[in-house]
């Protein structure tokens, strides 16, 4: 059984972006990159599939110009047995639909029974990759999974809710998202992070997959947000925080 | 044509503030259609039907929808949305598992967490934790969208109920079986609408820790909150982590009690109109968007708080 996990380049987590100055998007100038956190975690829990012997096979893809063979590397250095590439010439851009395209085009190509990513990425924060590709695939899907186990021929998935937990059961094939509970992931040695270096990556293009990838979205502008103005009153009691509170409203 | 908002239902009751800031957000631009899709729905349908600007309720109710799997709810959308200009739903775990899939069906985009409407086809929305904002255009007829219901008004009044029709639905192939549901019953307000919340962080040290936190929401009626170290520690339910990758709040009160003030964090309460940080360390980053900072070690200080109130 072979499992598909996508995973993107993005802005480490740890760093504040800045809009650049004249709105025409985020200051990536020597900004660090790493792989989106969420794509992290349903690596790690493909590759823990597989050292189970439950699956044989994992291909991290990534999509993007050729700079995103980095975290192709990274995932290959974590575990991953194969990377698949699918290269856009620098500066286009990719909408999340035009993204569950590529992969569906590439899951029906490669014949992969699960498909795991990340939730969402920590820059547009906007998490429509998952659910996109189940339903182009028509394929059953399970979002914000904090437990994952494969029993033959369907998943039980524990996902997180808006007022707590829900198991679903999934026949395989099927997409699940990974949210940051799943797992922790492994950090990558040395010794592998050398050898993924060498290691061949299949590079793809979206015209070779037949995907119109023209965006459906145009980004007009991208500003800060706007500042909390107030600086902070330093309290030294209870009672004087009390009062303060009160005397402002926020508390009756 | 016009415009069709996804009720926000838990279980058989109406999330009545998700759904009504969803249908407050559109309905300056057109006529709202809503549906209302999941088992013994009537109560909420009638609901629905009276909120002020609703010109038409749809309504699935069938035993299969109980669990509102997204499968589920992403067919009825995807087969109703030809006929609107829009699909709107309030941002929440569900709508961001249903809306994309019923977009994709659809062959459409979706643009997530919209903060505001700048026209029929313009939105803005946050991007890196908060730390930008885009406004993107809509180059697509149908748009779908799902609104961050702490940017939109709640305020609707009522209306003479609107007509409320039935709709013919059948089960999809997909074969998705809900096992359980796992909800934490307690009687504290809801945390993405209460006007006051507290929330704890690693800085509680023990889920006994975490009860002070408790105990102080419990005085202050308030909801319970928490970062994602408290989480992670076990101390709270995943369902209280406030942030990026959580839920996004805005009380009128929300007070940090050993939270150290994470980018990923404070993309969840920043909105908040008055944030006290309660913190032994004096230059914790969360003080930065403070109000009020009590720089003081959380195991005297909530105590003294709770007796203070
Ligand atoms: C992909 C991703 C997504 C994330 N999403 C979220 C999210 O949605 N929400 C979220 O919260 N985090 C999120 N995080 C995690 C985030 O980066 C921080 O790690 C987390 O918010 C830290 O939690 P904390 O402030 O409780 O812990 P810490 O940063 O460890 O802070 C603990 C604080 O407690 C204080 N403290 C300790 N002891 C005491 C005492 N006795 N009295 C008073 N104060 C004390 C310390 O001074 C410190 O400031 C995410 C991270 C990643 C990578």
């Amino acid at each position: 059984m072979k499992v598909l996990v996508p995973v993107k380049r993005v802005v480490d987590y740890s760093v504040r972006v800045r809009v650049k100055a004249d709105g025409s998007g985020i200051d990536l100038n020597g900004v660090k990159m790493s792989m989106n956190p969420f794509d992290e975690i349903a690596l790690e829990e493909a590759i823990r599939l597989r050292e189970k012997g439950q699956v044989d096979d994992v291909t991290a893809l990534s999509i993007g110009p050729r700079t995103v063979q980095d975290t192709l590397r990274a995932a290959l250095a974590m575990g991953a047995d194969k990377a698949v590439h699918i290269e856009l010439p620098a500066d286009t851009p990719i909408d999340s639909l035009a993204v569950a395209k590529l992969l569906d085009a590439i899951v029906r190509e490669d014949g992969y029974s699960l498909v795991l990513l990340g939730k969402q990425a920590i820059d547009t924060d906007l998490g429509g990759t998952g659910p996109m590709l189940a339903g182009l695939l028509r394929w059953p899907q399970a979002s914000f999974a904090s437990e994952l186990t494969l029993i033959d021929t369907h998943l039980r998935v524990v996902t997180e809710t808006d007022s707590g937990l829900r198991t679903l059961e999934l026949p395989l094939p099927a997409v699940v998202s990974a949210d940051l509970r799943l797992n922790t992931p492994r950090y990558a040695s040395l010794p592998n992070i050398m050898k993924a270096r060498s290691r061949p990556i299949t590079v793809r293009t979206p015209a070779e997959l037949g995907v119109d990838v023209t965006p459906r979205l145009r980004q007009r502008a991208v500003s800060p947000p706007p500042a909390r103005a107030k600086t902070a009153i330093r309290v030294e009691s209870a009672a004087d925080l009390v009062r303060s509170l009160r005397a402002e409203g926020a508390l009756k | 044509m016009s415009i069709l908002v996804i009720a926000d239902l838990s279980g058989s009751a109406l999330n009545r503030e998700a759904t009504a800031k969803a249908i407050n957000a559109v309905r300056g631009l057109d006529k709202v259609s809503v549906l209302v899709a999941g088992y013994q729905v009537a109560q909420p349908a009638a609901e629905v039907a009276a909120l002020e600007g609703v010109a038409r309720v749809l309504v699935a109710d069938q035993a299969w929808l109980a669990p509102r799997l997204a499968e589920d709810m992403a067919d009825i959308i995807a087969t109703l949305a030809p006929g609107f200009t829009h699909v709107v739903a309030a941002t929440s775990a569900s709508s961001r598992s249903y809306l994309p899939r019923a977009a994709a069906l659809c062959d459409r985009m979706v643009i997530g967490d919209v903060t505001r409407i700048v026209d029929r086809a313009t939105f803005e929305r946050p991007i890196y934790a908060g730390n930008a904002l885009e406004v993107v255009e809509s180059l697509e007829t149908g748009i779908f969208l799902t609104i961050r219901p702490t940017s939109f008004s709640a305020s609707l009044g009522v209306q003479p109920p609107a007509p409320i029709e039935p709709l013919a639905v059948e089960q999809g192939a997909v074969q998705t079986i809900w096992i359980s549901d796992s909800v934490r019953s307690d009687d504290r307000p809801d945390l993405a609408t209460a006007p006051i919340v507290v929330s704890g962080g690693r800085g509680v040290g023990s889920a006994e820790g975490f009860q002070l936190v408790v105990q102080l929401a419990d005085r202050l009626g308030a909801a319970v909150g928490a970062s994602r170290a408290a989480v992670d520690a076990g101390y709270a339910a995943s369902d209280l982590q406030v942030g990026q990758t959580g839920k996004v709040v805005a009380p009128r009160l929300y007070i940090a009690v050993g939270i150290s003030g994470a980018i990923q964090h404070v993309a969840g309460m920043k909105d908040s109109q008055t944030v006290v940080v309660i913190n032994s360390d004096t230059d914790a980053p969360i003080n930065q968007i403070a109000d009020y900072v009590w720089s003081t070690d959380l195991f005297t200080a909530l105590p003294d708080l709770i007796a203070a109130l």
